[in-house]
């Protein structure tokens, strides 16, 4: 059976003015315990690709400059 | 990354720890530190600098036995109680003795504790007997200075690699673990002379009422590996029908932690704002009574602070908002909940196991060793009752001390290189398939079926049902999993994991025909306990492929229990006053 893309919403936003990814920084994603994070091939920005987020904030808090925001997850809130 | 590459690397080592959260950096620390010829891996599926149930920190301790306000035997005598008598005491006394030589040692690493105002530690009580509760000012530092320790200790650390299975010797010993790198999908084995698992609880085995897959009270990241692990390795597993059920903020699914506000005069009120129990302390027994109310017209339950000072409650919001699961003060700004004006609605979590809060792991004795020679177990994991945090330090720095003296004593284990590529086999079959059913599916459905027909009361029909409809899941997994990645891959070990610890849940469940530890095993057609013939550990493990369970006597007490002592657990409803 094939798959289907069913979208959803994701709690962990990078704002990429602030995010430096593209100058080699991967802090956000060596410390996501869940994995979940991505440098964009197309943006060179880090984002989240996976919606399988403990809502837990080490991305945000070791985050060099402050270019994460961990949000509730739609479900939760 | 993520994309798949073939690939095989052998490593070896003195000891093996596997698992970086809370116990597993202690316990290869402290291997090093006793033998610093010794090489010792750390192996972690996450990254140790921010893994594990302590990820963000901690806002206190929960049972520190502190000279001059409790003592070992007075501790030991109230887990027994508070675990319904089944304890083997010889794990928890110990724990118990040692732990505060574990204070000093974090006070070492930069960890302060709360002190009063003539510098001694200002221990709260919220126990039902003793006094343990100590409060932690900077606990959200707790990961960043171990990390320094480990690389000062010269540790090495393997980062993203998860173990899928151990591998054990013609004697039964422990030779090793298989690993697989969670963005490649690269092999990696690893000879040891002696194993450490500390893998921490099974977090993933409910499903919480939001629906949300990871919104799980535990990190989600601990979904049972050890469990599964140790099982398929022969190992013994104790109490799993004791499930770990908490309660908490709901839908946040984080603690309320009336641990925290309990010795400000915070509590927790039914929807009339009376308190109905006399401890907050979390015990099975503890659990029965907020289930009890939860359910009555008296519901739902919630955790009271607006009766207070206003400085007081929010001092109280503050700690709970910055430390632990910080982002509780999100989720209460989002609803425009403040501590000091409205009741905070609580519910109950899904279900787990969880040594760490109530008797489910790997059975181990007092030097942590499980019944598989050369390997051992600490933390969330393994059967010390109760042991949380400070349980999880003192069991794996016991657990490293001893394992590397055994690693001394012995040579490396020879093994059957066969099950290499059997177990390559089965971690890569989902690789293999170009249409099927994603991990993410599989899960959901293993998940409501546990909440469905596994989640307190527990009726032996429904068990039943639930034993055919997860076989057919089973089925399912085995012939139709599918991963396209790297990351699905780990996905799909997870699952294969979750629906372990569920067939596990069942078998124990059923095999203990009583009810007992309040709401953790309450059997609705065997509502009461039966000491006479189940006062006694349940053993469950694997033989000749298939699943067993034995009854174990538990140890003769080291410190006695009265017969009047015995019920105070029970004794939790605060009743009319004449």
């Amino acid at each position: 059976m094939p798959l289907a893309n069913t979208p959803t919403s994701v709690p962990v936003v990078v704002d990429d003015e602030k995010c430096i990814a593209d100058k080699g920084c991967t802090v956000c994603v060596d410390v996501c315990p869940l994995d979940v994070l991505r440098i964009s091939d197309l943006t060179g920005k880090a984002y989240m690709k996976y919606d399988e987020c403990w809502y837990c904030m080490p991305c945000e808090a070791d985050c060099p400059t402050d270019a994460v925001t961990v949000n509730i997850p739609y479900l939760l809130r | 990354m993520d994309d798949l590459r073939a690939g095989l690397n052998e490593v070896d080592c003195d000891v093996l720890v596997i698992g970086g959260g809370t116990a597993g950096p202690m316990a290869a620390y402290r291997a090093r530190k006793k033998n610093p010829n010794a090489k010792v891996i750390l192996l972690e599926k996450a990254n140790v600098k921010r893994s594990g149930a302590i990820s963000m920190g901690m806002d206190g301790l929960n049972n520190a036995v502190i000279p001059g306000h409790s003592t070992p035997e007075q501790y030991t005598k109230e887990i027994t109680i508070a675990n319904d008598g089944i304890c083997d005491q010889a794990a928890v006394y110990k724990y118990a003795q040692n732990c505060y030589s574990i204070i000093e040692e974090l006070d070492q690493f930069g960890i302060r504790f709360q002190k009063d105002e003539n510098g001694e530690y200002d221990v709260k009580k919220v126990h039902h007997i003793g006094t343990y509760v100590l409060p932690m000012p900077n606990g959200d530092t707790v990961k960043k200075a171990l990390y320094r320790q480990l690389r000062r200790a010269r540790v090495l650390i393997s980062n993203r690699y998860m173990a899928t299975r151990l591998l054990t010797g013609q004697s039964g010993r422990v030779a090793g673990t298989i690993a697989v790198n969670t963005r490649t999908g690269e092999f990696l084995v690893i000879r040891a002379k002696a194993v450490i698992m500390c893998m921490g609880a099974a977090g993933r085995l409910g499903l919480p009422t939001s629906g949300y897959l990871y919104g799980t009270y535990e990190n989600p990241t601990n979904s049972g590996e050890g469990y599964a692990m140790a099982y398929h390795a022969g190992a013994k597993l104790a109490n799993l029908e004791c499930f770990q059920i908490n309660p908490l903020i709901k839908d946040y699914n984080g603690p309320a932690c009336a641990y925290v506000a309990g010795p400000f005069g915070g509590y927790t009120a039914n929807s009339k704002n009376e308190r109905f129990i006399e401890c907050d302390y979390w015990s099975g027994q503890m659990m029965q009574e907020f289930y009890n109310e939860l359910q009555s017209g008296k519901g739902p339950v919630f955790l009271k602070l607006n009766h207070l000072h206003k400085d007081t409650a929010d001092h109280i919001e503050h700690i709970l908002h910055t430390v632990e699961r910080p982002t509780r003060g999100r989720f209460h700004e989002q609803r425009g909940t403040k501590y000091a004006d409205k009741m905070i609605e609580m519910h109950i979590s899904e279900i787990g196991f969880c040594s760490g809060h109530s008797a489910s792991g790997v059975y181990v004795d007092e030097f942590a060793r499980t019944t598989v020679p050369g390997l051992y177990a600490a933390g969330d994991m393994a059967s010390v009752p109760h042991n949380y945090m400070l349980g999880a330090f003192t069991n794996g720095a016991i657990a490293g001390e001893h394992a590397i003296d055994f690693a001394d004593e012995v040579d490396f284990e020879e093994f059957d290189e066969t099950a290499i590529s059997l177990e390559q086999e089965r971690v890569l079959a989902p690789t293999q398939r170009d249409d099927g059913l994603p991990p993410n599916q599989i899960e959901y459905k293993i998940r409501r079926l546990v909440n469905d027909y596994l989640q307190p009361p527990k009726v032996t029909a429904k068990y039943e049902l639930c034993q055919e409809r997860l076989a057919e899941v089973r089925e399912d997994m085995n012939t139709q999993m599918m991963a396209r990645d790297a990351h699905e891959l780990m996905r799909c070990m997870e699952v294969a994991s979750i629906l372990d610890c569920a067939d596990m849940a069942a078998f124990a469940s059923l095999y203990r025909t009583e009810s007992r530890w309040g709401l953790y095993h309450w059997r609705s057609d065997y509502p009461d306990s039966n000491d006479e013939d189940w006062k006694c550990h349940v053993l469950l493990s694997k033989q000749d492929d298939a699943m067993t369970c034995e009854k174990h006597p538990v140890a003769p007490y080291i410190i006695p229990i009265a017969e009047d002592e015995k019920d105070a657990y029970y004794k939790q409803r605060i009743t009319a006053q004449a």
